[in-house]
């Protein structure tokens, strides 16, 4: 299936079309066809159109259900009426692995402080004081996050007083986030609060000193299904010490004791490559962005590392590791690459995961016509470069931009500037990510915060063999005839992340696009020609 | 039964004025529930000779979901039922939302359903302008048809009534609540009555009364009571009876046509600056 830049553009102009004209005009911006030699600009982290039926969430959705959720011994209190806290309850797949059954484990549970009238009237600190008491008694956790649901800001309730006061009572660490689910244009608002919190109130308090030789944090993999775990099974065997997950499978103990590493590898840039930057100002952490989605993006990840820290067993030991895992991968590929070979993907997802999973489907032979992000910002498709071109409008200065400075004592830069420029000699570039587009193919289309209808006329007309996104619109395309893989979720598979994780992602995408149970659908009176006919008078 | 809603920027003297009219009008013998909506619950005191009133929110908070209207409501000067929303000390919660609540909850409980009690009007005196979404609660539907803003010829004051007349003409519209007139509480302004007068044609309605100013009315309320109470005989009485009975003859409801600030601007110039 080929198509050309001709037909793209086509498309984008049928759409845009159909939109009354100032909708029109606004959407024409965030809808570009791709030129990976040109990188034209694209609108993003923008506000929604309203009524387009968007894919994206709130704030209290990035801060608390992303990256907060994954850590099993925080205590993720929710000041608001019960909804918030009740439908966020265990949906995000993202796995953890307490050391014992014992060990705490807080996640399976759900904290509201379930506001009611009188609280709202009256105020809520008071009960979201109790709160905090009695889960404290209960659970004697070591430490509470309190999240702010939309009322809570409305009516004023310090969340930020309450939580200092009962750090001061309790003697434990308790900090507060105001990620009103309407602040910012999507849950991105969400996940920089979270990482300013984690800055503020977390990173840096641990003060015993991992052991290991290779220290690496791994920034931005939620082990959504498992992923966390399969990518900490390959840095072990690498001989590689994962000092702390941001955030999947993580512990409050593991975030405490992260500026102890000596690199930070990013996977979502999106979501938390504010803490990326933040600690190598404070602490001398360089970092650099790496993709373990894709066997191929996985194996040159490690190298990266191996390269960065430079010793030559490590970078032998990762080349085994490679070389035996890539075995198996291949030997996978091997089965199903002529049933997906040809075949068409589309991704609309995340703020990483719709340029990641590319590299699988390129592994798999399958092109990516169309892609693009729920909340990504220009730098995820255009890359960094653009960051200083990039308008801060009023919803981005509306979250806060913390002012870091160097630790007096604990700044230690990892490399100087010239073991910098020598390892970007050898192609390890750091603080940078160059974004999807100069990945994608000439004439992909390219759509920011996708609408349901321009969704619907991507299908109506391409009918890509696979169509990636999540639950909301999982059962609308596949009532079109086309097969969905959820990209959030997994569906109920998983992990894909890693080597095993890329067999994984290669046996289910073969069975998904060549299964045809899809284009069974229609009901038979939808498929079958009728014959009408009307009683005579 | 007539719903009557007075507003008006905070300190003109609303709740002073609600009173001594209801007085006014229990006087004539008419029957009259007053709905405090202001988080202060000082808008009855005159009527009940203090404060010693529970309010609706208190009275929820305690006592859950079993309220009862007897608990709420407290008999005053001529025989007037008073209530009064409450709400949260300043700075905490949301005192709208507390009036929200308040005033469903008395509708729940039939506090003015036009056949439970014999009711000839309830008066709602609102607090200050209208901030938000809650304060705008007496003027939704169902709620207050009439109503009232008390000004005077200060700047701000009538800056603050048509800022609610632009509240008004948005319910007014979706509702059915109409401006009864401006009641022109005296801060002896120069030119005040004219300029009034002007003001109010200007948005379409009329200046219902004109009450001068008296210091009987800061007797009167330190010793807890409306004039009429007070001094029956003082003129300011007789001033308030009069006002009572121009809203108990109205007939003039509009939806009023705010003014442009430049309008306004123009206006305290002409006046203001006449003498």
């Amino acid at each position: 299936m080929i198509h050309t830049e001709i037909d793209t553009q086509r498309w984008k102009e049928e759409v845009l079309k159909k939109y009354p004209k100032k909708l029109a005009k606004k959407r024409e911006k965030s809808i570009v066809v791709n030129d990976s030699d040109v990188i034209h600009p694209i609108q993003a982290n923008v506000r929604t159109a309203p009524g387009i039926i968007t894919q994206r969430g709130c704030t209290y959705a990035g801060c608390k259900g992303v990256i907060l959720g994954p850590t099993r011994d925080i205590i993720n209190l929710v000041h608001g009426p019960i909804g918030c806290s009740f439908y966020a309850w265990l949906t995000r797949r993202n796995q953890t692995l307490p050391p014992t059954p014992e060990s705490e484990n807080f996640m399976n549970y759900c904290f509201s402080t379930d506001m009611q009238d009188s609280n709202i009237v009256f105020g809520g600190e008071l009960k979201l004081k109790q709160a905090v008491r009695e889960v404290f008694e209960i659970f004697k956790p070591k430490s509470i996050g309190i999240f702010s649901t939309c009322p809570v800001g409305l009516i004023g309730d310090d969340v930020h007083a309450v939580a200092r006061e009962m750090k001061a009572e309790l003697g434990i660490n308790i900090f507060g986030f105001s990620c009103e689910g309407y602040k910012g244009v999507s849950q991105s608002a969400g996940h920089h609060i979270a990482n300013n919190g984690l800055m503020k109130h977390v990173i840096g308090l641990g003060n015993t000193i991992p052991e290991g030789k290779y220290k690496v944090n791994m920034l931005g993999d939620y082990n959504i299904g498992g992923d966390g775990f399969e990518l900490e099974r390959i840095f072990e065997k690498c001989g590689l010490t994962l000092v702390s997950s941001f955030s999947g499978n993580s512990t409050m103990e593991k975030f405490e004791a992260a500026h102890h590493a000596d690199l930070n590898v990013v996977v979502c840039h999106r979501s938390i490559n504010y803490v990326a930057e933040m600690m190598e100002k404070k602490f001398g952490l360089p970092w650099f962005k790496v993709n373990f989605t894709g066997a191929e993006a996985t194996a040159k990840s490690f190298r990266k590392i191996a390269e960065y820290f430079g010793d030559q067993e490590l970078i032998d030991r990762v080349e085994a590791v490679i070389a035996e895992e890539m075995a198996l991968v291949n030997a996978e590929l091997e089965k199903v690459y002529d049933q997906t070979k040809g075949k068409v993907a589309m991704l609309f997802v995340g703020g990483s995961r719709a340029h990641h999973f590319q590299e699988l489907f390129t592994e798999l032979g399958m092109s990516t016509l169309s892609a693009g992000y729920e909340f990504g910002h220009r730098d995820d498709y255009e890359g960094r470069s653009v960051i200083p071109t990039i308008k801060v409008d009023a919803d981005s200065r509306n979250i806060e931009e913390l002012d870091i400075e160097q630790d007096e004592t604990r700044y230690n830069p990892r490399k100087t500037e010239e073991e910098k420029a020598a390892l970007a000699e050898k192609g390890i570039e750091f603080n940078s990510y160059d974004g999807m587009m100069k990945d994608m193919l000439k004439g992909a289309l390219i759509i920011d915060d996708l609408s349901h209808y321009e969704m619907e006329k991507l299908i109506e007309l391409y009918h890509p063999d696979v169509f990636c996104a999540g639950i909301k619109e999982k059962f609308c395309v596949q009532k079109m005839g086309i097969p969905l893989k959820q990209l959030h979720s997994y569906d109920y598979g998983g992990p894909y992340s890693g080597f095993e994780g890329a067999i994984n992602f290669y046996k289910d995408i073969a069975m998904i696009v060549n299964t045809t149970i899809w284009k069974k659908i229609k009901a038979p009176w939808e498929r079958e020609v009728t014959i009408e006919a009307e009683y005579a008078a | 039964m007539r719903k009557i809603a007075i507003y008006g920027k905070g300190g003109i003297g609303k709740s002073t004025t609600t009173q001594n009219t209801v007085a006014g009008l229990a006087e004539a013998g008419k029957k009259v529930l007053v709905v405090g909506c202001d988080p202060k619950a000082d808008s009855t005191r005159l009527l009940l000779g203090g404060l010693a009133q529970k309010t609706v929110l208190d009275t929820l908070r305690e006592e859950g979901e079993d309220v009862e209207l007897d608990d709420v409501v407290k008999l005053g000067f001529g025989g007037t039922r008073c209530v009064e929303s409450g709400g949260p000390e300043p700075g905490v919660g949301c005192a709208g939302r507390g009036i929200i609540t308040s005033i469903n909850l008395l509708e729940q409980l039939g506090a003015y359903d036009d056949t439970s009690e014999d009711t000839d009007y309830v008066f709602y005196d609102v607090l200050g302008d209208v901030v938000c979404g809650g304060f705008a609660m007496p003027m939704r539907e169902g709620k207050a048809q009439e109503i009232y803003i008390v000004c005077s010829g200060e700047m701000m004051a009538m800056y603050a009534a048509n800022n609610i007349s632009k509240g008004i003409v948005k319910f007014a519209e979706a509702g059915g609540v109409r401006l009864g007139g401006l009641i022109c509480n005296s801060r002896k302004v120069d030119f005040e009555q004219n300029m009034i007068e002007e003001f109010a044609r200007l948005l379409g309605t009329q200046m219902i009364h004109f009450v001068p100013r008296d210091n009987v009315v800061q007797r009167a309320e330190i010793n807890r009571k409306t004039v009429i109470e007070f001094e029956p005989e003082n003129n300011q009485a007789d001033e308030y009876r009069e006002l009572a009975r121009k809203i108990d003859e109205n007939k003039m409801f509009v939806i009023p046509k705010p003014l442009e600030m430049e309008q306004l601007e123009n206006l305290l110039i002409q006046y203001g600056l006449a003498g």
